[in-house]
């Protein structure tokens, strides 16, 4: 896979986006870009502004200066249902499934509601989405009363039933045992080669290096190294960012 | 909708049309407090149901018909009443719903009561300022049947309505607002618009229910037309019944009409204090009402524990 390469169009791409907290720059100035087909990971230490990049992105947040393009368009300050509709679903940090609802009717949701409508019956592209995500045994259970892994599962399946051109995944993986991080990680990868673009942001240095093809991190709202998983990790600046200096 | 539930709904609405003609004054009088009630609750459940939005406003809707009736009677036809009163029903539901629909939980509540508060010292100040009378006598000739059966073809609307919109997309966009507003504007909910839609539509069934009443007070002043506490007996009344389905509230009216018409008879002046008793012991007993209730017992018995 020759992920990012330069003569490609990006997908989604922020330009010198910035977002204030009162005094705290939470994201100061942060560009990168995302190619069409690609896993990006974004990474960086508690509080660099992986999660408020994220809301950016997803409509949650205003930014308060830059340019968010996504297919050609510019989303920055959009409200959130249009740029769900325009192709960005998410998936939260903290799960948040709509609990007194059953699984089937979450995923409904992004089916009805998202970005494009499924070609063929609804019931039956609803249920392929539940069943991509090995939910079929729960689809009538409120989504409530599943487990945590299984709502994390409920997430996903509502984001991809919207067919979105890119998914956010905000730590998705963060919580899980070791068996389930591996079916986790295996159901990410199968997204590959569809045309679903993934940027995730993870803790999990793992799942990073077998899953993603190209990593961006950032730290105190900036990005400090961008590129392969491998090299990223080696980047003396990303050390010094996660572990301090030498002498601190 | 099968063959049989529509002949029973038909027959049911046909028994109801012939209490005025069998009853005497008082189970029409009776019949009327049901109505306008079941009229309020279902429509305050058609919104405050599914998003978990509790308005206070509903007297407010109620109030402004009453008003057009008073104000118009006497130079327009009953039609025009209703137009007039949709259209000013609308226009207030639209201000009200932009400038509180932002706002969540107990800020939301706060503000429809604060909003209802504004709408009844509006009025008095235009009644003492510029037609220097608080009050005003509603000369309608009309007799209670006739606004009996008025009433009961708008509580068949208003049924249509609500279970129309239970079943349609924007019933389920508002129970995913209620379920996690958030969440649901990621899945592509325009959740101002639905929120704002179901606002006006609910809040303009609530204009037409005062616009209809009215004439059975004969004398209207802000403090009648406005008074607050029919709002509290609107979010009983659908609490206590349950708001899970379109019919729910229903539930709630029935009892709670007749027990309001108990403590009239014999604890008139006690009434508040006994009506903020039943609302506890409704949150406490029954926080889902007799719906939820009705609901989770039948889950217990056709479910055997594991």
């Amino acid at each position: 896979m020759s992920a990012g390469a330069p003569d490609r169009e990006p997908v989604l791409s922020l330009e010198a986006v910035s977002r204030s907290f009162g005094g705290l720059r939470a994201v100061d100035s942060l560009s990168f870009e995302v190619f069409r087909g690609e896993i990006v990971g974004l990474l960086g230490p508690n509080g660099s502004g992986k999660t408020t990049a994220m809301n950016l992105i997803s409509g949650a947040l205003m930014p308060d200066s830059g340019r968010i393009r996504f297919a050609g368009q510019d989303i920055a300050g959009l409200p959130p249902h249009r740029i769900a509709r325009a192709g960005i679903a998410r998936t939260f940090q903290l799960v948040r499934v709509f609990k007194t609802m059953t699984v089937r009717e979450n995923v409904r949701a992004s089916a009805i509601f998202g970005g494009r409508a499924p070609a063929g019956p609804l019931e039956a592209f609803v249920d392929a989405q539940i069943d991509k995500v090995g939910l079929r045994p729960q689809a009538d259970r409120l989504a409530g009363e599943i487990t945590y892994i299984d709502q994390k599962r409920v997430e996903l399946a509502r984001a991809l039933a919207a067919q979105p051109r890119v998914l956010l995944l905000d730590e998705w993986l963060a919580g899980l045992n070791p068996t389930e991080l591996g079916v986790a990680m295996e159901l990410i990868r199968s997204l590959r080669g569809g045309d679903v673009t993934v940027l995730m942001v993870e803790h999990v240095m793992d799942a990073i290096r077998s899953v993603c093809d190209r990593c961006v991190v950032m730290n105190a709202g900036g990005k400090i190294a961008e590129g392969p998983p491998a090299r990223v990790l080696a980047d003396p600046a990303v050390i010094t960012a996660y572990l301090g200096d030498d002498d601190a | 909708m099968t063959g049989a539930r529509i002949a029973l709904a038909v027959a049911a609405v046909a028994l109801l049309a012939a209490v005025p003609v069998l009853g005497n004054d008082y189970t029409v009088s009776l019949g009327i407090s049901l109505l306008m009630f079941g009229v309020l609750a279902t429509a305050w459940g058609m919104f405050s149901g599914p998003t978990r939005y509790i308005s206070l406003a509903s007297v407010s809707f109620f109030g402004l018909g009453s008003y057009v009736t008073a104000v118009f009677a006497d130079q327009l036809p009953f039609v025009a009443l209703l137009g007039i009163a949709l259209v000013v029903g609308a226009a207030l539901s639209l201000i009200v719903g932009l400038t509180t629909l932002r706002l969540s939980g107990m800020y939301f509540v706060i503000f429809t009561f604060g909003m209802t508060e504004l709408v009844r010292q509006l009025v008095t100040w235009y009644e003492a300022n510029v037609t220097r009378s608080i009050g005003r006598y509603v000369f309608v000739d009309t007799s209670p049947g006739e606004i009996y059966w008025k009433l009961l073809a708008l509580f068949v609307l208003v049924l249509a309505t609500a279970a129309w919109a239970a079943r349609s997309r924007l019933g389920f966009a508002l129970r995913l607002i209620g379920e996690d507003e958030a969440a649901s504007r990621h899945c592509g909910v325009d959740t101002t618009r639905a929120k704002l839609t179901m606002f006006v539509l609910s809040s303009v069934f609530m204009v037409l229910v005062g616009a209809i009443v009215a004439p059975r007070w004969t004398y209207i002043d802000p403090s009648i037309a406005f008074n607050a506490q029919i709002s509290f007996q609107v979010v009983i009344m659908a609490l206590l019944g349950g708001v899970g389905a379109f019919w729910g509230p229903l539930l709630g009216v029935v009892p709670l009409v007749f027990l309001f018409e108990l403590l009239i008879k014999y604890f008139p002046n006690h009434f508040s204090i006994v009506l903020g008793l039943v609302f506890l012991l409704i949150v406490y007993a029954l926080p889902r009402g007799v719906l939820g209730w009705m609901q989770g017992w039948g889950r217990r018995r056709t479910e055997p524990k594991p």
